[in-house]
């Protein structure tokens, strides 16, 4: 069976190992992160002209009025909520295609968008994997244009442009799907 | 439609690209032959081998029992060294959240969990565990668990190609210094260029435009993602995974994240032809395994795209794919690639929710974990590939009766019972625990999706527990007593059990005197064996779970349909 000597060397290999991959290792790319790429490695925060933060570019927010673009339905509302406690949180619905909840949930989702004049894409009705998506797809935002110049009083076109040079396209044309960032989309909004 | 299978077939031909070039330089590390890091780890790596207390004999040397020993013993000190990481977080420093300590059977669970390379989560990360548990205690174990898998696949294809099996520690530190850290320092390095965070700044709290309070967790992540990917891992720093902006930005970080998930269990089969000096026969298996795994993403991508009938015909009045729990950046189609992905090879992250998918994807994701070799774990998925190889000579040697010989060495009584042993553990670990928690639905199962899916539900968590797998459908009541604990017992039956009865086999295999090659003897290199071993593995891994995938995905398929 297994010996003292053998445990012996299991602890100092343990130790050595540790000291490897849960120290070095670690401590190098957080060093490195945070003097070559100090933006991304923080978590990619977007601030105001007050240098107060504001949001992050990779993290959505929710948006329900009508001067506003709206982002996608989410099971914790993008970490807004008192769940959200002090650290934050992530989830999805984890709703199964044959679940009633889940058609009950789209046919709210459905219906609210029907009532702001708003044509429902898959995106709108189902919600996110992460509750923190913070894209939509560009027909969303498209379909969205009319009810936003009504709330801002502004030109349908205007925002149809505003729209299309927010579209970010596929990696190398090819990976992923197109998508705007609904936070930057609407920041730009207030610009105008 | 044909741009999303764009998408993948660029994505799958990358990873053909990947395999012979990592699976040579992988062979050239354990081989001991040069390689271009040789001049930088080599002095270093001769200082460690001293400080673990290896005599050079044992260094090069040692037996299959004495090989199992060391996986046991290191095993187990890492295991309770990470326990007693978790159970003290609440005094230990980086805790910006001041987390108290979890329970101590989801510490219990969590630890052996990252320990067996499984990263089954019954707990959400950026909720329960502070930057110490993280980082000391999860990022330890999954380069050590990936590398424990590793150096087991190497020490079984020394031991079928007739040499002896090497030295546990000294396979262990290579896996490491030479395969895991690097690629992981530059992963890490172009996932943090993506956008993936690494700090220890406590979580920010912002003001939304409309004026909420949002609380956005941050972390030290891009140093664990990459190792998480790479080593098949899974566990994800946030709760829910690779499907975080965090873990996951953009298509690019999905990229990186996907050829790092798929590089390993695919180039090791390559590393055997190189071991065995038959690269003919490592890329039969390789396309044989490959054709399994390009219809299982095919019909789970199809399935994604078409949605959900009951959505599309009743609601919608268009059809539109299914977008429940996935992701805008990747769409249906990276996220049914993914799926496909992180169940065949044992990773087990997620960019999208598997409990969301159609029932093909359902379907397919359960069917990688009954199986296990459509690649498979981080080596021990290519070692299980060839016990169903062994145990297809030993079939088609009855049926034509001659002696079953496999790699010029004959395989009798001891190594087909050691091959079943191996291969019946999986549906023991997986349906006895299942059909308790299902004989108590009410008490012991937390199922969350009524009717066909919860069936599923219970099942898929135990099945990716004994695979060694880590995904999970994810809307089940996990974080129980009975969950941790009887999830627990099939992480351990499935990790160690055919661990120790891979080693002992090849033990056995590299003390047989080689048979000369005559005429008489079946060639295992052709079209026509690999063929029989694809039929084999679908027979045998197949029917013993068909039952429970016809009452689970198939039914609920039908369902849908009718």
């Amino acid at each position: 069976m297994l010996s003292i000597n053998d445990f012996l060397k299991a602890i100092r290999v343990t130790f050595i190992l540790w000291t490897i991959t849960a120290i070095i290792y670690p401590l190098f790319i957080l060093i490195f992160g945070q003097i070559f790429l100090p933006y991304q490695a923080n978590g990619s925060l977007i601030k105001d002209n007050q240098n107060n933060i504001i949001g992050s570019s990779l993290i959505g927010q929710p948006f329900q009025s009508d001067k506003y673009f709206w982002s996608r339905p989410s099971t914790i509302n993008y970490s807004t909520e008192e769940n959200a406690g002090i650290t934050g949180v992530s989830s999805a619905s984890n709703l199964a295609p044959s679940n009633p909840d889940l058609i009950k949930n789209i046919e709210t989702e459905i219906t609210k968008l029907r009532q702001a004049n708003i044509t429902p894409t898959a995106d709108l009705v189902y919600t996110s994997g992460s509750g923190l998506d913070p894209h939509i797809t560009p027909q969303s935002a498209l379909n969205q244009v009319d009810r936003i110049a009504i709330a801002r009083n502004l030109e349908s076109t205007q925002l149809q442009e505003l729209v299309k040079s927010h579209t970010e396209g596929r990696l190398l044309g090819i990976f992923g799907e197109p998508r705007i960032n609904i936070l930057k989309l609407n920041l730009e909004l207030d610009q105008l | 439609m044909g741009q999303g299978f764009l998408q993948i077939i660029l994505t799958l031909v990358l990873v053909v690209i990947i395999t012979p070039l990592l699976g040579n330089y992988m062979a050239r590390v354990f081989l001991g032959k040069q390689t271009f890091l040789d001049y930088l780890l080599k002095p270093i790596e001769s200082r460690l081998y001293p400080l673990f207390g290896l005599r050079m004999l044992e260094a090069t040397n040692s037996t299959g029992l004495q090989y199992v020993k060391d996986v046991i013993a290191s095993n187990l000190v890492m295991g309770i060294l990470v326990y007693l990481i978790l159970m003290t977080q609440g005094f230990l420093p980086l805790n910006p959240t001041n987390l108290s300590a979890p329970s101590w059977h989801l510490a219990l669970h969590t630890t052996i969990s990252f320990l067996t390379n499984t990263d089954q989560q019954h707990y959400s990360g950026e909720t329960t565990l502070s930057y110490t548990s993280q980082v000391l205690a999860l990022g330890f174990l999954m380069f050590t668990s990936a590398g424990t898998g590793l150096a087991v696949a190497i020490a079984f294809i020394r031991g079928l190609t007739g040499q002896r099996l090497g030295n546990f520690y000294v396979d262990l530190t290579l896996a490491i210094t030479r395969i895991l850290l690097p690629i992981s320092i530059v992963g890490a390095i172009v996932l943090l260029i993506s956008g993936v965070p690494e700090t220890l700044f406590p979580p920010v709290t912002v003001t939304t435009l409309e004026g909420a309070n949002q609380v956005i967790a941050v972390g030290p992540v891009a140093h664990f993602e990459i190792i998480k990917q790479l080593g098949e891992n899974g566990g994800g720093f946030f709760g829910i995974n690779s499907a975080h902006p965090y873990e996951n930005p953009n298509p690019f970080s999905n990229l990186v994240a996907i050829l790092a998930m798929m590089s390993i269990p695919t180039s090791l089969i390559y590393t055997y032809g190189i071991f065995a000096n038959n690269k003919r026969q490592a890329w039969l298996i390789y396309w044989m395994i490959f054709s399994i795994f390009a219809f299982l993403i095919i019909i789970t991508a199809v399935g994604e795209y078409h949605g959900n009938p009951l959505v599309n015909n009743n609601l919608l009045g268009e059809s539109q794919p299914n977008l429940e729990g996935k992701e805008v950046r990747f769409g249906w189609s990276q996220t049914a690639l993914w799926a496909v992905m992180t169940t065949s090879t044992m990773c087990g992250a997620v960019n999208g929710m598997l409990d969301s998918l159609m029932p093909t994807g359902g379907f397919s994701t359960m069917f990688n974990l009954f199986l296990q070799i459509i690649w498979g774990g981080q080596g021990t998925g290519t070692a299980y590939i060839f016990i169903y190889l062994i145990l297809t000579v030993f079939l088609t040697g009855l049926m034509v009766g001659r002696t079953p010989e496999f790699l010029g060495r004959k395989i009798e009584k001891p190594e087909i019972v050691l091959a079943s042993v191996i291969l019946l553990v999986h549906p023991i670990a997986i349906l006895i625990p299942s059909a308790i928690t299902l004989a108590f639905p009410e008490t012991l199962a937390g199922i969350s999706n009524p009717g066909f899916h919860g069936l599923s539900q219970v099942v898929f968590e135990y099945a990716s527990a004994a695979a060694n797998n880590g995904s999970g459908l994810e809307g089940l009541g996990d974080n129980t007593l009975w969950w941790n604990l009887s999830a627990t017992f099939s992480l351990i039956l499935g990790r160690y059990v055919p661990i120790i009865a891979l080693l002992l086999l090849a033990d056995n295999m590299s003390r047989k005197q080689p048979v000369p090659l005559t005429s008489g003897t079946l060639r295992t290199d052709t079209v026509l064996f690999t063929s029989i071993t694809a039929g084999v593995i679908l027979i045998l891994g197949a029917l013993t779970f068909f039952p429970v995938l016809a009452l689970g995905a198939i039914a609920e398929g039908f369902q849908l349909a009718g």
